[in-house]
């Protein structure tokens, strides 16, 4: 039996008339990568918001990590890591500023700092970088620290909101083989990209539509129902008919 | 007509001309000695990741920034002496949406006109195909539009007087697949229409799509060409690796002696052998069968653009494994 790390019965978020996020329903299982596609304006970063503790829902049920999503905001987040391109890291704040700040924040005690620490520096090879400004990292390394900060405190589930946009194809690779390592210490995977390719190394694939979940499968089993030879083709497909974008 | 003008290097015929053109902020080099021509009517595409250089070296064809040394010529013209000229000529659509949000589409776009001496009748033909899509929403502030009818909106603004030079700054950032597609639709369109355009992208995929490419990383440019002889100039031959979750192999894969490189692509791995003896395609498949694999196949494939930027990357010294010091000599 499959352990349940995110459970959505549903889940729907209203703007005054605007149906944002559309009864979506489904579950994710512990060590899973779960790819969560969607065209501009399906809802999906609603839909994380939600998850994620940050907004309330208009109905529906979720829980993550156990936790709900209405009454029990403060320990999803503790319980989660997010990582978005968009915002990630203090670019002011040297590497060990950074480690310590986030650390600090999840409430990390002294040994558990220091081991965390010393697992990301040695896995990352940050050995000579540590007093370094983030901001003056190589774009590459600043997306894995990223990442690594976002799991510093072992979180049950990581969400990643688009995490690799815009990374050059080895980093893009890189960080890969990082949220691989990640689901095999436990870790759970939540994440969104454009990159169709990207789309193929995710265990099962939820594809949303004008706020609803129009299919949930494997890579593999989704290409077969759709009789499409790349999950660009199954997307182009479904997303085309969309009404928002 | 194009096709003619492509091959030789005409310069009566280049509508942009970069020569050695180099910036740096403080210690950051942003470019290093950039040199490329586009050629009237083609639809050129800067092809790099974030922090490769292709805002920067559009802000100064733009005529917004001085190059610290090179120089750069839109439509004949100084990008230097001759800036309001050139400004004159050209539309360009920045990588941050840069419309004014408090005024409508319909408010934006005469904005626009008015500021360049003409009204949205005038060139109306041009931006029809794009505008149609938005006009029901011509009411409505650009603020709140979506992604895409912004998208929308600042091509019909860049486009409103005719420029003879088109410059997009990653117009298809965060953009999902289908608007992609449909967006490099009206590129196509516009070309047509004989208007030269600079695009960017950090998309690989989309490179393809371009009459011809540079790829840049680093401030640097790796190759210029047609997508097509990039490819060609791929050295050696790859190979597919298909099994069930071979993704999840890459690494393991990757420190085998007789592999020079592995990366994921799709539901595939791509991967070259340090040495192309014939047996060594064979070895690995047998390799992956004794891990308890079931249908692995292992077969050439052609290279594609993103591969052929690994290689060029990795020519340059790049070095796959993270935390590997050499890492950081991008130069």
């Amino acid at each position: 039996m499959k352990e349940i790390v995110i459970q959505v019965d549903e889940l729907t978020k209203e703007f005054g008339h605007f149906v944002a996020v559309d009864k979506i329903t489904f579950e994710v299982y512990k060590s899973e990568i779960f790819g969560f596609l969607g065209a501009n304006g399906a809802g999906k970063t609603t839909a994380m918001r939600m998850l994620c503790g940050l907004s309330v829902p208009s109905s529906g049920n979720a829980t993550v990590a156990g936790f709900d999503v209405y009454r029990q905001t403060e320990q999803i987040k503790k319980s989660i890591g997010y990582m978005s391109q968009k915002f990630s890291l203090y670019e002011d704040l040297t590497v060990a500023e950074n480690i310590h700040l986030f650390g600090g924040i999840y409430g990390l005690t002294n040994r558990q700092m220091k081991e965390g620490r010393d697992r990301l520096v040695e896995r990352l090879g940050l050995h000579n970088e540590m007093k370094k400004r983030v901001g003056a990292l190589p774009m590459g390394w600043k997306q894995k620290l990223a990442f690594s900060l976002a799991i510093l405190h072992r979180p049950r589930v990581v969400f990643l909101d688009e995490p690799t946009g815009g990374v050059d194809p080895i980093t893009r690779r890189q960080f890969w083989d990082l949220i691989y390592e990640a689901t095999e210490e436990g870790i759970t995977v939540f994440v969104t990209t454009h990159y169709m390719d990207e789309a193929e190394y995710c265990d099962r694939i939820s594809m949303m539509v004008d706020g609803k979940i129009e299919a949930l499968d494997s890579p593999a089993n989704l290409k077969r129902r759709f009789s499409a030879s790349s999950m660009d083709e199954v997307f182009f497909q479904l997303a085309r008919g969309a009404k928002r974008n | 007509m194009g096709g003619n003008r492509m091959k030789n290097n005409d310069c009566q015929s280049s509508l942009i001309k970069c020569q050695s053109v180099s910036k740096s902020y403080g210690d950051v080099q942003a470019l290093c000695e950039v040199s490329f021509q586009v050629e009237e009517g083609e639809l050129y595409g800067l092809i790099g990741p974030d922090g490769a250089g292709k805002t920067t070296l559009f802000r100064i064809l733009t005529t917004l920034m001085l190059p610290d040394s090179g120089s750069a010529e839109v439509a004949g013209l100084d990008s230097i002496s001759d800036y309001r000229d050139i400004r004159n000529r050209i539309g360009y659509m920045p990588g941050k949406f840069s419309l004014y949000q408090d005024l409508s589409v319909e408010e934006n776009l005469n904005f626009f006109a008015t500021l360049f001496g003409t009204s949205l009748h005038e060139n109306y033909d041009l931006i029809r195909d794009i505008y149609v899509q938005i006009e029901p929403f011509k009411t409505r502030r650009a603020g709140n539009l979506s992604g895409g009818m912004k998208q929308k909106l600042a091509l019909c603004c860049a486009l409103i007087h005719r420029p003879s030079v088109l410059f997009l700054d990653e117009p298809t950032t965060g953009v999902d697949a289908v608007s992609r597609r449909e967006f490099w639709g009206m590129l196509k369109n516009l070309k047509r229409e004989g208007i030269t355009i600079l695009v960017s992208t950090p998309y690989m995929d989309e490179a393809t799509l371009c009459d011809r490419i540079a790829l840049i990383q680093s401030g640097k440019i790796l190759s210029i060409d047609t997508p097509r002889r990039i490819i060609d100039k791929y050295a050696g031959t790859l190979y597919a690796v298909k099994a069930e979750n071979v993704g999840r192999w890459a690494r393991d894969i990757r420190k085998k002696k007789d592999i020079k490189s592995c990366f994921a692509f799709g539901e595939s791995l791509h991967v070259s052998f340090a040495q192309s003896t014939g047996t060594a395609p064979d070895h690995l498949r047998d390799w992956l069968l004794a891990k308890g694999y079931n249908d692995v196949e292992v077969k050439p494939v052609a290279p594609n653009i993103e591969d052929c930027f690994i290689q060029l990357m990795e020519d340059r010294g790049w070095r796959l494994e993270v935390g590997d010091r050499r890492l950081k000599t991008g130069d």
